[in-house]
């Protein structure tokens, strides 16, 4: 287990390695510069502050610093905005993008799981097509609209929840549904089937031939095996809750990291791009690597490698 | 006279799928007394798993329905009982061996507790004696290290074992009907055998009723006490391992005696096969459902549904041949040959 667990490090070191280096390369060949959006701008002073940047130096000697940088965690400070550093702006927007992340996950995986097992529990039946038409809304419907059509009725019409901001619990439950409600479809259709296909399989079978009775059967039995697809989907839904909140954030006018990540990029403010890049890759990796390490937990035959066989 | 465990008398069982309703049981009967042992034989799709599944009510409704018949536990019927009623009787008293041991156990479930599991849920004991009742089981139908084993998953057991597992999880609650579904045909034969032996020796000590369903006519002899052969969702012969082996009536049964492949026979022939396929139970023939496959058939077969003939007490067939007006007909040379080899191996042994 140990020596997996430190194999897997590597593996995530290398893969950092190259998305940093990946990004490096990519901004550098976007056309435009930190500067370009400033008006009027005397050709005196854009020297100097490529140069204050060391954004005059060979590509090589940028890419070494770049790395140097990354590999410490200092990011330096914004080329856009005076006098804040990069790290302070994750510090203090990122708790705001946890709390949204958390909450829309929960709805997904919570909301997702239920209707799955209902839909699967009386399948071909009126609550079966009732979560198959919420589900697949769910799917279909983009977050940017479900997000606006929820604060016209709900915020704006019958009052229920603040339009948009930042101040509290009641403010993000519209953005946790806008962002949770296609992953929570998902999870539902993939919980459904993989029910289904449960509950057609012998042991199921069995489980009722020992009389057990039906929830005791669901959830002793069908339902643990049918949420190994669902633990494998964790890891692309924590990067779609990530990426999703973006346009949610934007809309709801959130203080979160994703409209930082967005504007930084549209700013070419290089040391941003890297420290959200660098700040997001890890995340990513280290929820891939948690997933696997709870897919061993759950499911017994899966032994992790290097592990010792018993 | 031993007691009667169950009694199934008239069961219909039927299907509602797109094409129309497959009749898939269409009357059957039978009784089974404590401590013996019932094979049920018939090709596949002669509807004998139905008939074990719907003993358990185990069948999913809708598709399926229940469409005529009684099911008599210790004299009461279980066609009428709801699901809750009828968990209270499965696993407790008629329990179910599983064809496949590779899928009948839950994978990411501890294998003891995949039997105590059976215990708690029907008798009142507490958690650690019904570890020890499960420890003892594993013990009982021959697992070695069964404290070790207890606490494995069923991916570290081979397929004997598991099937060895599965069947301590049938006998967890003492049942009174052990049905087993083609327990050894996943296996292979030396599991088999030992498989087998195993549960005869289960049936001396704790006097359970089985009923054994298969294909293997092998097995058969080896186990039952009484043998039904089903075709077409209709038992077509009845009687002791005896009368089915030695003095079969049905022309179905002599050809499932005959196409038994025989080691000891060393003469060169062709092994017979009953020619055609079993009918269509959407549409059930008319007359007798074996007619069309039947080179003895007679012209009546084909107008009207034969009744089961007595034969002796403990022997019916249901076939126009055993009817008076009939013509003699005898048995194909083939399964007289047959036969006689089998009386002439069972003299062997007395000697």
């Amino acid at each position: 287990m140990f020596k997996y667990i430190l194999k897997r490090l590597g593996y995530m070191l290398l893969a950092l390695f190259v998305i940093v280096t990946v990004t490096f390369f990519l901004m550098r060949l976007a056309p435009g510069s930190p500067f370009a959006s400033e008006r009027n701008f005397p050709p005196a002073i854009e020297e100097k502050l490529n140069e204050t940047y060391g954004l005059n130096n060979p590509w090589y000697i940028q890419y070494k610093d770049y790395l140097i940088d990354a590999a410490t965690f200092n990011f330096g400070e914004s080329m856009k905005y005076k006098a804040r550093s990069t790290n302070d702006m994750i510090a203090e927007s990122f708790p705001v993008s946890l709390t949204l992340g958390i909450e829309a996950m929960l709805i997904a995986i919570g909301m997702g799981v239920l209707l799955g097992v209902i839909s699967a529990l009386y399948h071909n039946k009126f609550p079966d097509y009732a979560a198959t038409i919420i589900a697949v809304l769910g799917i279909s419907v983009p977050s940017f609209i479900l997000a606006s059509v929820m604060q016209y009725f709900l915020a704006y019409k019958l009052d229920l929840f603040p339009t948009a901001g930042w101040n509290g619990f009641i403010y993000s439950i519209l953005p946790a549904f806008a962002i949770a409600l296609a992953h929570m479809g998902f999870i539902a259709k993939l919980t459904r089937s993989s029910m289904l296909e449960q509950s057609n399989s012998d042991y199921v079978k069995m489980a009722r031939a020992k009389g057990l009775g039906k929830w005791k059967v669901v959830f002793k039995h069908s339902l643990r095996n049918a949420l190994l697809p669902v633990v494998t989907y964790l890891g692309p839904l924590t990067a779609g809750v990530v990426t999703g909140s973006f346009i949610v954030e934007q809309i709801f006018a959130i203080p979160g990291l994703g409209k930082h990540f967005v504007q930084s990029i549209t700013n070419r403010d290089y040391t941003v791009i890297m420290g959200t890049t660098v700040f997001y890759s890890i995340i990513l990796l280290f929820t891939v690597f948690i997933v696997d390490i709870l897919y061993s937990i759950i499911d017994p035959r899966i032994k992790l490698k290097g592990e010792k066989k018993s | 006279m031993a007691k009667k465990v169950i009694e199934v008398k008239d069961l219909h069982v039927h299907f509602k799928t797109f094409s129309g309703t497959v009749q898939a049981v269409r009357g059957v009967n039978f009784e089974l007394f404590e401590g013996e042992t019932l094979a049920i034989v018939g090709e596949s799709g002669s509807g004998k798993s139905v008939t074990s599944n719907a003993l358990m009510k185990l069948i999913p409704q809708p598709p399926g329905i229940y469409a005529a018949g009684e099911i008599l536990l210790n004299g009461t019927d279980l066609i009428p009982l709801t699901d809750k009623e009828m968990s209270k009787i499965r696993g407790n008293d008629i329990s179910m061996i599983f064809q496949d041991p590779m899928t009948s156990l839950n994978p990411t479930m501890k294998v003891g507790k995949q039997i105590t599991e059976v215990i708690l849920q029907h008798k009142t004991i507490s958690r650690s004696e019904a570890k020890i009742k499960a420890i003892e089981l594993l013990n009982k139908v021959g697992i070695p290290f069964p404290e070790k084993r207890y606490s494995q998953y069923p991916h570290e057991f081979s397929g004997g074992m598991r099937q060895r597992v599965v069947i301590a999880i049938a006998l967890a609650a003492d049942p009174k009907l052990l049905i087993a579904d083609e327990p050894t045909t996943a296996l292979d034969v030396t599991i088999q055998a030992q498989i087998l032996e195993l549960m005869k020796e289960i049936q001396e000590t704790s006097k359970t009723s089985i009923i054994f369903i298969t294909h293997d006519l092998g097995v058969v002899a080896n186990v039952a006490d009484r043998v039904a052969v089903m075709y077409a969702g209709q038992i077509v012969e009845y009687g002791t391992v005896n009368d089915i082996f030695y003095n079969p009536k049905h022309p179905y049964t002599w050809g499932l005696l005959g196409s038994m492949p025989d080691l000891d026979n060393e003469a060169e022939e062709r092994l017979y096969t009953i020619p055609g396929t079993p009918p269509d139970l959407i549409h059930p023939p008319k007359g007798d459902a074996f007619a069309a496959r039947n080179e003895f058939a007679l012209a009546i077969d084909y107008e009207m549904e034969p009744p089961m003939f007595k034969v002796s007490d403990t022997h019916y067939a249901k076939t126009w041949l055993l009817h008076e007006q009939s013509p003699n007909i005898e048995m194909p040379h083939i399964v007289r040959k047959r036969i006689d080899s089998f009386l002439a191996k069972e003299a062997m042994h007395h000697d």
